[in-house]
């Protein structure tokens, strides 16, 4: 495209099918805590 | 929906629904604002493109988006609310953060738990305390594997020894159990010292070293019993740690108030000094303080984001690499999108455990008796409180519901709901504004690193 650039080639619906396992971590958001905004966690699946 | 911002000259636009970002010429970043959030044309708002730009380049940018809608990457609908039961149902608790000692040898002035106590008596979690707080997250854990345990406080390492214990045994009932224990610790540093160290390296997952930033800001709010700064003490021992935890996670986390609301400078000056795991973060639930940033301080903290994105970006290409925390974003892989809409999971899967034994919905909620959810010994009991937290996710608060930063933010904080707004479905506007301005640094981040 000439106007448009996508940088991302995966998106959030990917895995909808199997979302959910719940092995994550749990990311406090808060000051205190371990900070990580949610977006920025790993999926154990991977 | 769609959210389209510029930032640095850049514009960007992220498709809500789906996650994709793109980057827009002037052109097309124009004509885009001629389409209303549902995806349709005003062709009356494009008509005042003309005087603008060509009719042909015009007609291009129009292609280029028609285009994107039907490859499912611009004003996409939502196509989760079909799952929302699925991943909302009553769920297993996977994580507690242990109390191990309502103390602490630090006077914070924005602490939220007081200075230590929260607001009761010191106390230090016991032995059988701990053991049976390990025994309940394995007995509520279902068949969850993964299970995370924090050594918080007050300060952790005032009760070391109870720490200690607690892993061995952790680590002697998960093969049994058949679970993977993962434990963080949190600390003020002060009393980090080599066998300490030695231990959290061999047994800790992460650890969080506390420290704000640039010695003046830091000793300003840090402050040690006898009213003297904390930072000297604190420096030389944090990067010690940090040097020694080797392939393991740890990172150095401040926080900052309105008093440095240039905190670029305390981010930028924890990596001087050698740091490359950064968090800095604002105040939380910090409401009488004096300390929280306001409604006025707003549009400064924002372009302190903005300007340490810049630095941050020409860092880490310069050699000088390092992360912040809030900057990270996974735009490839990430967590599902069920993990997006329930966020930190406080008061369901994650819980707190006050030395005594009491089960609140998260570290931030610990000893306002209304939240109190039962105790370790007799489990879960308050279900009014924890239906609350259960039903609680960016579909059912209606402001998040609207919000474009959903899926990133998953719905912001509940203590900080809870203590400005008294409830924890409304978000906190304030944190909104800097979550979202987080989040778009972190998208312009990822523009320029992937050299468009
Ligand atoms: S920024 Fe605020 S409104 Fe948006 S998802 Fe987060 S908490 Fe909800
Ligand atoms: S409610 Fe706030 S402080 Fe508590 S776990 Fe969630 S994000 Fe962290």
């Amino acid at each position: 495209m000439k106007h448009i650039k996508t940088i991302n080639s995966s998106t959030l619906s990917r895995d909808v099918k199997k979302a959910g396992c719940g092995e994550c971590q749990t990311s406090c958001q808060s000051a205190c805590k371990t900070s990580c905004t949610v977006a920025n966690q790993k999926c154990e699946r991977k | 929906m769609i959210h389209a911002y510029k930032m640095h000259g850049v514009n960007i636009v992220l498709d809500v629904n789906s996650g994709a970002v793109h980057v827009l010429d002037d052109i097309a970043y124009d004509v885009l604002s001629c389409y209303d959030q549902d995806g349709t044309l005003d062709e009356q708002r494009l008509t005042s493109l003309n005087h603008k730009y060509g009719a042909e380049e015009i007609k291009e940018a129009c292609n280029e988006i028609e285009t994107l809608k039907k490859e499912n990457l611009l004003f996409t609908s939502d196509p989760y609310s079909e799952y929302i039961p699925l991943w909302t149902k009553k769920t297993v608790v996977k994580a507690l953060c242990l109390h191990i000692a309502h103390d602490c040898n630090l006077r914070c002035s924005y602490c939220f738990a007081g200075t230590g106590d929260y607001k009761g008596a010191r106390s230090l979690m016991s032995l059988e305390v701990g053991k049976r707080a390990i025994d309940f997250l394995i007995e509520n854990s279902g068949n969850r594997r993964n299970l995370e345990v924090d050594f918080f406080g007050g300060e952790p390492l005032m009760n070391f020894d109870v720490v200690k214990e607690i892993v061995y045994y952790a680590r002697q009932r998960e093969k049994e159990a058949n679970k993977n224990f993962r434990f963080t610790l949190t600390t003020n540093v002060l009393l980090l010292d080599e066998e300490k160290r030695a231990f959290i390296n061999e047994h800790m997952h992460n650890v969080v070293l506390s420290l704000d930033g640039r010695k003046e800001i830091n000793d300003e709010v840090r402050k040690r019993v006898d009213g003297s700064g904390s930072y000297d003490r604190v420096l030389p021992l944090a990067l010690k740690m940090a040097e020694e935890r080797k392939d393991k996670d740890y990172y150095v986390r401040g926080t900052f108030t309105r008093k440095n609301l240039d905190f670029g400078k305390d981010v930028l000056h924890l990596a001087d000094v050698g740091f490359t795991q950064i968090s800095v973060e604002p105040v939380v639930a910090a409401r009488d303080s004096g300390l929280d940033i306001r409604q006025e301080d707003l549009k400064t903290v924002c372009d302190e984001y903005e300007r340490l994105a810049m630095e941050y970006y020409q860092r880490r290409k310069n050699g000088k690499w390092f992360n912040f925390f809030h900057f990270m974003i996974d735009l490839e892989g990430g967590p599902c999108v069920a993990k997006r809409l329930r966020g930190c999971g406080s008061g369901t899967e994650y819980l707190a455990v006050t030395p005594e034994g009491d089960l609140y919905p998260c570290h931030q909620f610990v000893g306002q008796k209304e939240f109190l959810l039962g105790n370790i010994f007799d489990g879960l009991n308050n279900s009014t409180i924890r239906e609350e937290f259960i039903e609680s996710n960016v579909y059912t608060k209606p402001q998040c519901n609207q919000c474009w930063a959903k899926f990133y933010c998953s719905g912001g904080c509940a203590a900080n709901s809870w203590q400005f707004n008294g409830d924890i479905k409304i978000p906190y506007d304030i944190g909104c504004e800097l979550e979202k301005k987080r989040v778009e640094c972190a998208l312009w981040l990822k523009t320029q690193e992937v050299e468009v």
